[in-house]
Parts: structure tokens; C-alpha cells; sequence
């Protein structure tokens, strides 16, 4: 019988620490499914970030490095310039990449530097433990906003991807879920493009994925993936941002 | 021997320039020589400085409090650095452009109206050459040679006649 | 004699790395240590290597961290406001043992200070100065000369222990020009260390981790004692000074950087007058020369610490010595440059 479905090549057999629901899982593997397709595993250097995603290397089975909170992008300057022909991509989350690394991303991505990102925005903290995230939308109750994030004090969910398209050094943006079976084939679409792009040395790509956080929304997983479909993308509307290339 | 040198002026005076040459001339003569800038937002608007130290032993410190000699190429660094010039010390004015109320006794004030003379050479901007000159002539710390083979390391081909005249011009005052 | 160039101190720290074969350097604008930004922006372009101006220093930093944890030599620099900065790369540098060298071109603080010269860093460059149990190698040059050849000697240390190396330096060092030999007419030889640890895509072995989150148990203390072990070795090995007249000396003046040059001629008149007065500078800052001050200091009437701070070496000199002979100090801060006549009128006045 033809074996159909297994556990890419790239991916260590090993047990996630992700809670149930959570859409780290799935966008680990979408990466891992690219890089087999494409052949780049010897070849791959992977940046973790910090939060939730931070032990993304004890799942991957290729290089990896951590990096202090938000400086994925400086770090993987550093390396793509050392070893422009290996295949670099930074996996950020909301806080890494649109609140603290904010600096990093812009500049990164203004230099146009021929790199990959995966930005998993969930709209919350998930590490430190369901705090507001620059992405977290209006009304939205986390432990840092009670009563919901209220723009006049915690001011508006930030459309990061939408701000890094109007820079030239970008070729291509798109904003992704993956809440059920056609999202999730469509952001394995976006991030095998964001790694042809690379290959193909076209410069800066960055697939945005909305995932779900059933533990800090305060969800069940299924009410989380309606979530995103009810509320999140009517701030984050899916689809591409930039295509360039 | 350890003379202590501040050149100082306007910005855009070539006072930066003065002291390099003086340093590398320094250099050329198998001195010890130490050259600092005053660096940063001083430089710009105001007054700007430099120091050159030129001796027979090792120089410790490039810092210069109270020099033996200040080239001073307008009036707030006449005001600035006369004061704090060394008894018996020697203060190059460029009169064109700051006037000398002397207030010490115990200076050699040397008057050159290098701004004017330069003028007449027909480019004003290589006043700190006829100031240098001048220098050379009075304290022969170092010699013009020397100056004129440091030249060509700081100064572009097309103006290097120019400002060999304006040394040449000072030196003869 | 041989033929010798004029060149400021920051220039000769980018030669020294240039030399050293930097592969990478990343900085961002700070006045005194602009000249060499500069430099490295036009060298690194001539021979091919990586220059940026990042968008910070604490990209900086990062950058280095990615070039370095790729293989390559690599390199910042900056001044202190944006050494703090920096402190948290510096810290996972070390706790992910990547080599790199790390200039500062200390300017007076605290805050934004101004831009002139000081010493007041010491603490900052020498216990750690991040998050965490570390010591980075910090070495502290006196002249252009030697701001050249401690930047290259820095690059070996770095990739020898894996450590970050700080080129402590203030801004005298970086914007004086002197005249130097060794950078033009002896090209030293550049040491090949094999890298068995670096990320560069794991074709023909197992993929690599490059971190410092060890959440197992007793993994990071494990980690921490491997470290100290690293940093007793370097204790022991990498201890770097200069003496002057120890043999008889009954007072000795202890200082670094462009303090020792002031003190060294104060040592000069002094002797020239018949006092028996020495000279200590330690020329590695961390690791501090703990033991020739310990040795010296049982036969001397005292020690005077010359700094330009309100006396932070000081204290490493007090532990040094064990109460052996009184340690007297004399400092300038916020810019203010100790003079030789104040200097002599301090050891005239004890």
C-alpha cells in the first residue's frame, strides 16, 4: 500500500510542548515539509525566537541557533552575509517580532537582506503567560487588559505586515491562517514561495500566520479556530500583501 | 625639547589640517609627536581645535592644558587660549580676523594678517599655510623642508602649488 | 628606522582587525570612536569582507552574533552609552560561547556624559557587565602601537577560549595620532582555529544547536561550572602587565590605558629625583594581574591608583594587595584628563 502521510524528514520524532490547539505545531511542520520538498535541509540554518517558540530547534532536525528577544533578524544578517549560499529563516512570534524586535524587522527587511521570516501572530503572549501583544486586537481580554485592550491606553493592534510592504527592500508578504485544512494548505503555499524567493535570491519575503492560542484566549480549540475566522481576520485580513517577484 | 602646539579657529579654517602637517612633518624628523583633535559637536559652529605635542623623549600625554605655542586664527580662540598659554610662550594671531588686546607681559605675540595675505594669493583658505609659515620662521621646531614633504600626503595635487607658496609666503615674512 | 605611518587609535584598531582577517563588522555611529567606523566601512569594502551600519547597537551586537556563530571573525564597536547597549548580546555571547571583539572607546557618563575621555567603564568591561556569572577578556591599550596589536591579539583569545574580548580603550586612544612601525612592516601571522562547533548547514553530520537555555535539570549549573573552569584558565594563562622598577620601588603608581603614559613620566622625574618609585599597568584588565601586585605590594610603603574615574580599578587593587601596604588613589572624572604635575604633587604630597 502507498505510504501517503509521515513525519517529514526534517522533523525529530520527539513530543511537542505545545498546548492542544495551538498552531505552533502545524507551522513547524509546514517549514519542515518545504524544506524536504525543496532538498535544503543540509543546507538550512534556522533563528528561534523568544516565547513560546523558543525550543523550536529540539523539533527541527537541522541547524538552528537562538537568539536574544526581537534580534532574529539582526542574527540571521549576520549569518546570511557570512554564508549567503545557505538557506536562512527567522520563526518570530507577535511579541519577538512586532514589539521588541520591532527595530530588527523594519531595518532587516529594509536592507532587503535575502532571508525568510515565519511570523506567528496569535494576538497574545503565550510564554509569560497571556499578556497583551502589539497584535492583540480591540476588546481583546488578556492579563495585562482586563477589561480588553482600549486604545486609548494600550493604543492599536499593530498591522506590522501591512507597514513592512511599503518598504522597497520587501518582494513578498502574505498573511496566512491556519485555523482548518484549505488555510493550512494555503500557508504551506506562501511559505514554500517565501523560501523559493530565497533560493532564488529575489531578497525579503515574510509569510504572517494567524494561529491560535486556546489557553490564553481562554478557549476550547474549536471555539480558537472560529476565533480567528470571526475576529481576527476582520483586523488581519488573509491574502497577499506584496508580491514582487 | 617638547614643544606643545595648539592650532585653533574657525571651522572650515583648515585648523585641522595645519596641526596633521605639523605632526607628520614631526614624523618625518624622527620625533616623538602626538596629534588630538577636538572632536564632536565642538567641532562644528564654533571654535575647533587642535593639538599637536612634538618632543625628543615619549610623549605621555597628547592632552595639551596650557600650550607653548597657540595658533589662533580668530577671535574666540584668541580669547580662549592666550590666557592659557605658557609663560614665555609664543601666540601666532592671525590679525585679519582677531584683534590683540594684549593683557600678558610675559608672551611673544607674533601679528600676521594671514586672511588678507592669503586673499592677495587669491584663495583665502590656504591662510593657515601663511600662519604655518610664520611658525616655522619664528620657533624652527622643525624645519620647512620638512613641511613641504609632509604636504603632498594632506593636500590634493591641484592645490599642493598654492599652499607650497603660502608656507613659502609666511616663512619669508 | 623603520618607515612609520601617522595614524589615530581608532584607525589602528581597525587595521588590527583588518589584519587580524575580521570577516564581519557591524556598528553604529558614536563620537569618539566614529574614525573607526569609518575605517572599517572602506577597509572591509577593499578586501572583500562584510561591513553594515546596523540600525543600533544592540543589531550590532546580533549581527556579530549570527557572523560569529556562522564561523567568521567578527567584530563591533562603539562607545559607552552604546556598550550598554550591547550588554545584553555580549551576555549571550558568552553563555552560547561564541568568540567576538567588542570595542569600546570610552567617552564620560553616566547618561548620555559627554564626549570626552574616561575611565568610568571599568566595572561594567571587567565584572561582566550583562545578566549572568561571566567575564569577557578585557584588554587595555596604552598606544596607537598597541592599540593595534591587542586588537589583533584579540581576535586569537576570542576564538581560543570562545569568549567576547573587550579592546577597552578611552577617548585619547581613539582620536590621538601617533606615529607606528609594526602596523605597515611585520604583517602577523593569522592563526587558524578549528571550528567544530559553527552553524553552517549540517551536510554530512548531525544538525548543531547554538544556545543558552538549558531548562533541564542542573543542565544550566552543569553549564555555569564549565564556563567558570573556562574563565580559571584564563586566570591563569592570559594575566598580561607591564613593570617598571619593581626591583627596588618602595612606592608604586598603578594605571591604565592613557593614564599609564601620564604616569610613566611622573615615574621618570620622580626617579630622576632619586625617589624609588615603580610602575604596574595592567595591560589585561580582566584578567587582572592580582598576583604582582600581591607579590609587590608586601614590600612597598604604599600604592597609588591613578584612573579617570571616581576609582574602580582601585578596588581590584585593594583586593590584590590584602591590606599589605596603604592603596591610596587619585581620579579624574567626567572627562578631566590627570595631568603630570598633579599627579607628582599627589605622590609628593604622601
Amino acid at each position: 500500500m502507498e505510504k501517503t502521510f509521515s513525519r517529514p524528514k526534517s522533523m525529530r520524532n520527539v513530543v511537542m510542548h505545545y498546548c492542544a490547539g495551538c498552531g505552533h505545531g502545524i507551522v513547524h511542520r509546514l517549514i519542515c515539509e518545504v524544506i524536504d520538498e525543496f532538498k535544503i535541509r543540509e543546507k538550512t540554518i534556522a533563528i528561534a525566537p523568544v516565547g513560546c517558540a523558543v525550543l523550536a530547534y529540539d523539533y527541527w532536525d537541522f541547524d538552528t541557533t537562538e537568539s536574544a528577544h526581537g534580534r532574529a533578524p539582526a542574527v540571521a544578517t549576520g549569518i546570511k552575509r557570512i554564508l549567503p549560499d545557505r538557506i536562512i529563516f527567522t520563526y518570530q512570534g507577535d511579541g519577538d517580532l512586532a514589539a521588541i524586535g520591532t527595530a530588527e524587522i523594519i531595518h532587516t527587511a529594509n536592507r532587503g537582506e535575502n532571508i525568510t521570516v515565519i511570523f506567528v501572530n496569535n494576538a497574545v503572549y503565550g510564554m509569560t503567560g497571556g499578556q497583551m501583544a502589539p497584535t492583540t486586537i480591540l476588546g481583546q481580554k488578556t492579563e495585562t487588559t482586563p477589561w480588553g485592550r482600549e486604545p486609548k491606553s494600550d493604543g492599536y493592534p499593530l498591522k506590522i505586515s501591512e507597514m513592512l510592504s511599503l518598504l522597497p527592500g520587501v518582494v513578498y508578504i502574505e498573511r496566512t491562517a491556519v485555523n482548518n485544512a484549505k488555510n493550512v494548505l494555503l500557508t504551506k503555499r506562501a511559505i514554500k514561495k517565501a523560501f523559493l524567493n530565497q533560493i532564488e535570491n529575489k531578497g525579503f519575503s515574510l509569510v504572517e500566520v494567524l494561529s491560535s492560542c486556546p489557553t490564553y484566549w481562554h478557549m476550547s480549540p474549536v471555539e480558537a479556530m472560529k476565533w480567528i475566522d470571526t475576529e481576527m481576520t476582520k483586523y488581519y485580513p488573509l491574502g497577499v500583501i506584496k508580491n514582487n517577484c | 625639547m617638547k614643544e606643545e602646539v595648539i592650532c585653533a579657529g574657525f571651522g572650515g579654517q583648515g585648523i585641522m589640517v595645519l596641526g596633521k602637517i605639523l605632526a607628520l612633518a614631526a614624523m618625518k624628523e624622527d620625533k616623538f609627536v602626538t596629534w588630538m583633535p577636538s572632536y564632536g559637536a565642538e567641532v562644528r559652529g564654533g571654535t575647533a581645535h587642535s593639538m599637536v605635542v612634538i618632543s625628543d623623549r615619549e610623549i605621555t600625554s597628547p592632552v595639551i592644558t596650557n600650550p607653548t605655542t597657540a595658533i589662533v586664527m580668530n577671535q574666540p580662540s584668541l580669547d580662549k587660549f592666550l590666557p592659557k598659554t605658557k609663560a614665555q610662550g609664543l601666540v601666532i594671531v592671525n590679525t585679519s580676523l582677531a584683534k590683540v588686546n594684549p593683557t600678558r607681559k610675559d608672551l611673544e605675540i607674533l601679528k600676521v594678517p594671514a586672511t588678507e595675505m592669503a586673499a592677495k594669493l587669491g584663495n583665502i583658505k590656504v591662510a593657515n599655510m601663511i600662519i604655518l609659515g610664520a611658525y616655522l620662521a619664528k620657533r624652527k621646531t622643525l624645519s620647512l623642508e620638512s613641511v613641504l614633504n609632509a604636504l603632498p600626503e594632506t593636500i590634493s595635487a591641484e592645490f599642493l602649488e598654492l599652499n607650497e607658496i603660502a608656507l613659502r609666503t609666511g616663512f619669508n615674512l | 628606522m623603520k618607515e612609520r605611518i601617522l595614524l589615530c587609535g581608532n584607525e589602528a584598531i581597525g587595521e588590527g582587525a583588518i589584519q587580524a582577517g575580521c570577516q564581519f563588522y557591524a556598528g553604529y555611529p558614536i563620537t569618539p570612536q566614529n574614525e573607526l567606523t569609518a575605517y572599517m566601512a572602506r577597509r572591509m569594502n577593499e578586501e572583500g569582507r562584510v561591513f553594515i551600519q546596523s540600525e543600533s547597537e544592540i543589531s550590532a551586537i546580533n549581527m556579530v552574533f549570527g557572523a560569529s556563530l556562522a564561523g567568521a571573525r567578527a567584530m563591533t564597536s562603539s562607545s559607552s552609552p552604546g556598550i550598554s547597549l550591547k550588554q545584553e548580546g555580549i551576555s549571550y555571547l558568552v553563555g552560547c560561547e561564541l568568540p567576538a571583539v567588542i570595542i569600546n572607546i570610552m567617552r564620560g557618563g553616566p547618561g548620555l556624559g559627554n564626549i570626552a575621555p574616561s575611565q568610568a567603564d571599568y566595572f561594567q568591561a571587567t565584572k561582566g557587565g550583562g545578566h549572568g556569572d561571566y567575564h569577557t577578556i578585557v584588554l587595555a591599550p596604552s598606544s596607537v602601537e598597541e592599540a593595534f596589536s591587542l586588537t589583533f591579539l584579540a581576535f586569537d583569545l576570542a576564538d581560543l577560549y570562545r569568549n567576547p574580548v573587550i579592546i577597552l580603550g578611552d577617548g585619547v586612544l581613539g582620536q590621538m595620532m601617533e606615529p607606528v612601525s609594526q602596523i605597515q612592516n611585520s604583517r602577523p601571522k593569522v592563526k587558524n582555529y578549528s571550528k567544530d562547533w559553527i552553524l553552517n548547514g549540517c551536510r554530512g553530520r548531525n544538525p548543531r544547536i547554538i544556545r543558552s537555555l538549558l531548562l533541564g535539570e542542573g543542565e544550566l549549573e552543569k553549564h555555569n561550572q564549565r564556563l567558570q573552569k573556562k574563565f580559571k584558565e584564563i586566570k591563569e594563562k592570559e594575566v598580561r602587565f607591564e613593570a617598571l622598577y619593581l626591583e627596588d620601588a618602595d612606592f608604586i603608581l598603578v594605571s591604565y590605558g592613557t593614564v599609564s603614559r601620564i604616569c610613566k613620566a611622573v615615574v621618570s622625574n620622580l626617579r630622576s629625583l632619586g625617589k624609588k618609585i615603580g610602575l604596574i599597568r595592567p595591560v589585561s584588565l580582566w584578567p587582572f594581574p592580582e598576583e604582582i601586585i600581591k607579590k609587590t605590594a608586601k614590600r612597598l610603603k604604599g600604592i597609588l591608583v591613578v584612573e579617570m574615574s571616581a576609582g574602580q580599578m582601585l578596588e581590584d587593587v585593594k583586593i590584590s594587595v590584602e591590606g599589605a601596604c596603604p592603596v591610596y588613589f587619585y581620579g579624574r572624572m567626567g572627562g578631566g584628563v590627570p595631568t603630570e604635575e598633579e599627579i607628582f604633587k599627589q605622590v609628593i604630597a604622601l
